[in-house]
């Protein structure tokens, strides 16, 4: 199940980002995000976190949401494969 | 297309002067949008015109009014009830003579009644809450507050909020936070007009396709 997350969450990015198809592609563990792009600022990230919620069928609590799981492409992707593992 | 006023009812009687754009020929079908909310508004604009555009040239009239407290209106948002809203809506279907309406996310929960409506990817009231507490949880906790959805909410049903820049009263964050989409209008998806909808984009943008494919419904739908 958690093979897909990666693929998803490429995609999801590439929306919210509005990046060119194939962009995300070169994204790797150490890629930053929060903090890194200037268009994720925090209503956008509220904008990502829904969008990986209704995409991965995951249900993130507010308290879950911290600087390291948004820094990095690696950080979340770790993030949504632990939450789908355990959804 | 042209900036046009209409008169919006005044919750204390009387009426105050609201800004819509229109595509206005006097033709036999006339279009009413309610516009997406708050954040998303912005986003959706150029998109929601370029469908607009794409309707005038289809031989249909539209309609997209500002709700009382948003975008040029001079009435202040946090003295907004969703009473207010949905009798501007009506209003702005009854100056403007519309047979048809269609709501965009957010303004889905606003589309007046008694006219052949579509919603196109309705969003109830608690997602938009949510999707803005939480935006105002993240930023406090960049700026070192924490603070809770919990006492957000208590906070707002008292004493209103202010979630991503917009004032939001007591009274209207109680009965918003409670709307749903009426279930009579037709839903156009997002599938429909294939991609991901520009609402969930970190900025403005547009997309010609879906402008054409969400007009195409409609077009469709305004014919049969």
């Amino acid at each position: 199940m958690s093979d897909d997350t990666d693929q998803l969450l490429r995609r999801i990015l590439t929306d919210v980002l509005g990046l060119k198809p194939g962009q995300a592609d070169g994204f790797d563990a150490d890629t930053g995000l929060f903090g890194h792009l200037p268009e994720l600022d925090s209503m956008a990230v509220a904008g990502l976190l829904t969008e990986l919620e209704d995409r991965l069928e995951i249900v993130i609590e507010d308290d879950e949401i911290d600087g390291e799981m948004l820094e990095t492409f690696g950080g979340l992707l770790a993030f949504a494969e632990a939450k789908r593992a355990e959804a | 297309m042209t900036p046009a006023t209409w008169p919006c009812p005044l919750p204390a009687g009387g009426a105050a002067r609201e800004y819509a754009l229109v595509f206005d020929r006097g033709r036999q079908h006339r279009l009413l949008i309610l516009p997406a909310l708050f954040d998303e508004s912005n986003r959706l604009r150029r998109f929601t015109v370029e469908v607009m555009r794409r309707l005038d040239a289809a031989g249909i009239d539209g309609f997209l009014p500002d709700l009382p407290g948003c975008n040029e209106s001079l009435q202040p948002l946090e003295q907004q009830d969703t009473t207010d809203w949905t009798d501007a809506a009506t209003a702005a279907a009854r100056h403007f003579d519309a047979t048809h309406a269609l709501g965009i996310r957010g303004g889905c929960l606003f589309t007046p009644a008694g006219l052949p409506v579509w919603h196109y990817a309705p969003a109830k009231a608690s997602s938009i809450l949510r999707q803005m507490m939480r935006a105002r949880i993240l930023s406090a906790r960049e700026a070192g507050r924490e603070e809770t959805r919990e006492l957000l909410a208590e906070m707002a049903v008292v004493s209103g909020i202010e979630l991503s820049g917009y004032p939001i009263g007591a009274d209207f964050f109680r009965h918003f936070e409670k709307m749903a989409p009426d279930p009579r209008a037709t839903v156009i998806a997002q599938d429909a007009l294939g991609g991901s909808g520009l609402w969930t984009r970190a900025e403005p943008d547009e997309n010609s396709a879906q402008a054409d494919a969400l007009a195409a419904i409609v077009i469709a739908g305004i014919a049969r």
